[in-house]
């Protein structure tokens, strides 16, 4: 069921939104020892919420656009009192005096909160099997990764725990999950949702967007919560266009661009090629026009990214030193217990990039490295400038592969960032994309198509991922669902 | 190309990073960050002769706030949560090395 | 080595590094109180203790006193510049790293003129300040302590980073510019510049060449002076350690040093052998900072006067001296005072005289704040007043004033308490005298019939007589007068 649905139904008093909290609550005692999607689930507040807002329509009060609709939250961002982790050791126990403005606005809109779901360690990855709390599954087949860093949420609304989940998106984090999940998932314009209360990974990439099982679900949510923050300095100071008035206007004359770099051959798998070419068919069919494009400097961005991410992250994760909250490691001194804690509560995936980050930023190498990674970033920019000039919305697959096995790139962090490649380019853009279920391989996985859009061109690339979504008509289902 | 990450650089970057790296971790880092960085080297390459950075993606300026108070987080609870506190501050064991303060 | 070879000159140099905590409501970048002697982790928020999730937004009021201070001293404030981050581990520092401003600062290459001379200021930016530890067991120093506690109230708060070019030769001269940079940031109302309570920090990079030689020497930074004395002291004791260490065929070794009030010396702090990589990149939470000309346009027209300024015009107005009018505009709020009195209505010279006199005598006896005086200005000038009306002598406006300073009384009140209102009456002071010449006519005739010195002697105790009769209170001006037509009629 969708948010849309379950909303108008509590809104009429169809079904009282305790009755589906609960509903959802099943499900997920079900089927969360097979996933492991959720770092803690939310029983208590979710049926507290629920209740309220019951309550409020019993007093016949104006009830929010998500009133009653269950949410699964990414375990990094911040929930009043209740245990915020980001899957490391060094948060296991913290639990924030606050909530991140995003928290605010849904709890305002009447969500309830189920839970909050697993990721890779301080969002740093793309499997969600660099957890402290051990890897979430894939639900379409649990012994493959669900993808990651917010491979929870993608998991959680593939696994139907709720319709709507949220989840953050440095490098891809957000598309990749939703891809390998077979959900929608959006990375919206940098600055277009408030960090306030999203743990920071990379400050100048990180962009929270939401999980939905379709394009308006996810356009729902995303209007609910976006909007200037003052708690943000880099939050947009102005009205989005909104998405849903235009999502049925349809591709006429929509002029789509397929990036060139990013569509293989090269560790492209072939069925993803192809749901890509479907993908182009079906948008021509539409009344699209689709031609190729260039974003040559598109192929630097994952070594771009690798420097620029990891820079940031070195100096956000500082922080975690045993001092003012979280884990300690007690020893005789301070920096050697600021030592010993980050060493016990820093899975190898952080330590790895946080050493990546301190190198690329210390004397002499930051020039070679951060500072040109800064300059390729603005070549980046450029390039998709240019290809806005020529097209409305770009196209290419949402990750090069569709889910892998469990432990299969756990060796080789290269091969795991390489999963990345066609996501990273508009973090470093600050432009927004989002994928869409486009099908599924041999093996029934799914397989996602991503839509790229100009900085603030969310209502087009919806408007695109509309078109496409219903002219693919994916419905398949995770068999671990039809078997219930 | 800048030189190649070596068992030394590794040691002296954790130890900026405050990492306390087991010698197996020492080593296993100078080979992945070895291989990542010569991946991510590939940026050298590129000509950016004359092209500014970009530390932000937006042209954002003049974010300020206005100088009015705000409610802050309650005392008893922020030292709740410290991992050791005493005399309404947070403890933290002795300083030996002189660093900046 | 021969005598004249050992007697090298050497010339110090000296480049000081001022940080002021900027004088705004709240903190630099939250809304927690910037406040001095807070109960211990009271001004407190997720971004100020840096709390993951949480982000850092810019005080408006800070950039507005930092181009405050770009007026002030000239300096060039660039159409833009941005806030890095400073990479170090330290307890006080919540996220540890500060955020601060590196190679694009707010304020660049300014001057401030110090008895007469031009000192070059580099630079001068905006950064957050630190948290504070107290250290528990050993001596409560750093060194030998069984652990440390830390507050973080005043981690966040604003400071202002001043950085003079080497161009300071002498520890006199680092004296008056802190001194005048002092009374410049207070005129300008952006800090409170307090040494003792650390609102205003001065580290000193002192070394010394010999006279004529273009390169520097090896230099070495001080820190921990908490008063323009001590700063004095501790660069003077600095240029002659180094001396003398040049002087005995050693090197100065490139530290820094801790000033030590007590035994009057500079000591060592041995640090890590390891260079310090502080890791500096653009603050990716914060946008830059490019003033709008409607914003230099409202600073520009609500700049106070400047203490050279203000020094010149008072002189010129009040005829006052350069020394009074220094020691007046040293403290703004003394200065201020005088002014108001003068606006009362009293004479700049005679305000001036009463000011630098028994005020500044008294709130130094005190330790008071020229803020805390009882006596508002135009009590001064009411005080003023009486002396000049011949209601009271001048000494004894001194104890009226004194009582003023010490009791919330008015000049007027105290007069008419104490019954010190001169007598001015010509009828009363002619009967006296007539009456005090009766009596002494002996006197009066070898008057009549003396030399100059017998004359001055003679009219002298006669005098004497009739203000002994007078209790102290007639008015001598009149008196002397009436005296006078008396012994010559
Ligand atoms: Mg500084
Ligand atoms: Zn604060």
């Amino acid at each position: 069921m969708t948010a849309r649905e379950i909303a108008a139904q509590v809104r009429s008093g169809e079904r009282s939104a305790r009755e589906i909290v609960d509903e959802h609550l099943v499900s997920i005692e079900l089927l969360e020892p097979e996933i492991h999607a959720c770092n803690l689930i939310l029983v208590e507040e979710a049926r507290a919420q629920a209740d309220a807002v019951d309550a409020a329509r019993a007093r016949g009060d104006e009830l929010g656009p998500l009133a009653g609709v269950p949410i699964a939250l990414k375990d990094n961002l911040c929930t009043h009192h209740v245990p915020t982790t980001c899957s490391s050791r060094i948060l296991a126990d913290w639990r924030p005096p606050y909530d991140a403005t995003v928290v605010t606005k849904l709890r305002e809109a009447g969500a309830v909160f189920v839970a909050k779901t697993n990721l890779d360690e301080f969002a740093m990855g793309s499997s969600t099997e660099n957890s402290a709390f051990g890897p979430t599954h894939n639900p379409w087949d649990v012994t493959r990764v669900p993808g990651g860093s917010s491979g929870g949420s993608a998991a959680a609304v593939a696994a139907g725990y709720a319709p709507l989940a949220l989840g953050s998106d440095t490098g891809g984090s957000i598309r990749q999950p939703a891809a390998l999940c077979g959900v929608v998932g959006v990375k919206p314009t940098y600055g277009r949702v408030s960090r306030y209360g999203l743990v920071a990974f990379a400050s100048s990439l990180d962009q929270i967007g939401p999980f939905a099982s379709d394009v308006e679900d996810a356009a729902l949510l995303l209007e609910t919560m976006w909007g200037h923050d003052p708690c943000d300095s880099t939050s947009i100071d102005s009205t989005p266009e909104p998405i849903r008035p235009a999502l049925l206007d349809g591709v006429e004359g929509l002029r789509v661009g397929i990036i060139d770099e990013l569509a293989g051959p090269d560790g492209f798998q072939p069925e993803v090629l192809a749901a890509l070419d479907r993908a182009t068919t079906v948008l021509e069919a539409a009344g699209a026009k689709v031609d190729h494009v260039g974003v040559p400097s598109a192929a630097y961005g994952l070594s771009a990214y690798y420097l620029i991410a990891p820079a940031e992250a070195s100096s956000n994760l500082a922080r975690y030193d045993g001092v003012r909250y979280g884990l300690r490691v007690p020893a005789d001194g301070v920096a050697e217990m600021n030592a010993a804690t980050r060493d016990v509560g820093f899975g190898a995936e952080v330590k790895r990039r946080i050493m990546l980050g301190t190198y690329a930023l210390s004397a002499g190498y930051y020039d070679a490295y951060y500072g040109q990674a800064q300059r390729v970033r603005t070549l980046i920019i450029r390039d998709f400038e240019r290809a806005y000039e020529q097209f409305d919305v770009l196209l290419s697959p949402t990750s090069p592969t569709t889910a892998f096995p469990l432990g299969a790139k756990a060796g080789d962090p290269l091969a795991m960032y390489l999963s990345d490649v066609c996501t990273i380019p508009t973090n470093l853009a600050g432009a927004p994309a989002m994928s869409i279920p486009a099908g599924l391989d041999a093996e029934g996985l799914p397989i996602g198509i991503q839509v790229l859009a100009p900085v603030l061109g969310e209502a087009v690339m919806f408007r695109a991922a509309a078109a496409l979504e219903r002219g693919l008509e994916f419905t398949a289902r995770p068999k671990l669902l039809e078997a219930r | 190309m800048a030189h190649r990450i070596t068992h030394e650089d590794v040691l002296h970057v954790a130890n900026l990073a405050r990492l306390a790296l087991t010698e197996r971790e020492v080593d296993e880092f100078t080979v992945q960050l070895g291989a990542i960085l010569e991946h991510a080297a590939q940026v050298e390459a590129l000509d950016t002769e004359g092209v500014p950075p970009t530390a932000h993606p937006l042209p954002l300026v003049n974010v300020l706030r206005a100088d009015v108070l705000r409610p802050g987080v309650d005392r008893d609870e922020i030292l709740a949560a410290a991992p050791e506190a005493e005399q309404h501050r947070f403890r933290v064991p002795r300083i030996l090395a002189e660093d900046e303060a | 080595m021969t005598a004249t070879e050992s007697r090298v000159e050497y010339e110090p140099v000296i480049g000081l590094e001022v940080h002021v905590e900027l004088a705004t409501a709240t903190k630099l970048f939250c809304g927690c109180a910037n406040e001095f002697g807070a109960e211990p982790n009271t001004n407190v928020c997720p971004v100020c203790l840096g709390l993951p999730g949480s982000l850092p937004v810019l005080n408006e009021r800070a950039v507005e006193f930092a181009l405050r201070v770009g007026e002030a001293f000239q300096f060039t404030v660039p159409a833009s510049s941005i806030f890095h981050r400073k990479n170090y581990f330290y307890p006080d520092m919540p996220k540890n790293f500060q955020t601060s401003q590196f190679d694009q600062p707010i304020c660049a290459d300014g001057t401030l003129v110090v008895d007469g001379t031009p000192v070059g200021i580099e630079r001068a930016h905006l950064e957050e300040d630190t948290g504070k530890s107290m250290h528990v067991g050993g001596s409560g120093r750093i060194h030998g302590a069984d652990h440390s506690l830390v507050d973080y109230n005043r981690a966040g708060v604003p400071l202002m980073e001043i950085v003079s070019r080497p161009e300071i030769h002498s520890a006199e001269q680092a004296r008056a510019y802190v001194s005048e940079l002092r009374s410049v940031l207070e005129a300008i109302g952006v800090s409170d510049v307090k040494m003792e309570e650390g609102s205003m920090r001065v580290d000193a990079n002192v070394s010394i060449r010999p006279v004529g030689q273009e390169k520097f020497g090896t230099r070495a930074e001080i820190k921990n002076m908490n008063s323009l004395r001590s700063l004095g002291r501790a660069v003077a004791y600095e240029i002659e350690r180094q001396r003398e260490l040049l002087e005995a065929g050693e090197r100065v070794v490139q530290e820094t040093r801790h000033w030590d009030e007590n035994d009057g010396r500079t000591h060592s702090m041995r640090s890590k052998e390891e260079a310090y990589d502080y890791r500096f990149f653009p603050e990716p939470d914060l946008v830059p900072v490019a003033p709008t000309d409607a914003l230099r346009e409202k600073v520009h027209a609500e700049m106070p006067e400047l203490p050279a300024a203000r020094r010149a015009r008072l002189v010129e107005e009040w005829g006052i001296n350069e020394h009074d009018a220094d020691v007046l505009v040293a403290d703004a709020g003394l200065a201020n005072y005088a002014e108001a009195a003068v606006v009362a209505g009293a004479p700049g010279k005679d305000v001036v005289n009463w000011v630098t006199g028994e005020v500044l005598g008294f709130l130094n006896e005190t330790g008071l704040a020229v803020g805390a005086l009882p006596l508002a200005p135009d009590g001064l000038a009411e005080l003023v007043g009486l002396v000049a009306d011949g209601t009271i002598s001048r000494s004894q406006a001194k104890d009226v004033l004194r009582e003023c300073l010490e009791e919330p009384k008015r000049p007027k009140a105290v007069v008419a308490e104490r019954g010190l209102a001169q007598v001015s009456d010509e009828g009363a002071l002619g009967a006296t005298l007539d009456g005090i010449l009766a009596a002494n006519a002996t006197t009066v005739d070898e008057y009549r019939a003396g030399d100059d010195k017998v004359k001055k002697k003679k009219r002298g105790f006669l005098m004497g007589e009739a203000m002994k009769a007078l209790k102290g209170q007639g008015n001598p001006q009149l008196l002397n007068r009436l005296l006078d037509e008396k012994l010559s009629a």
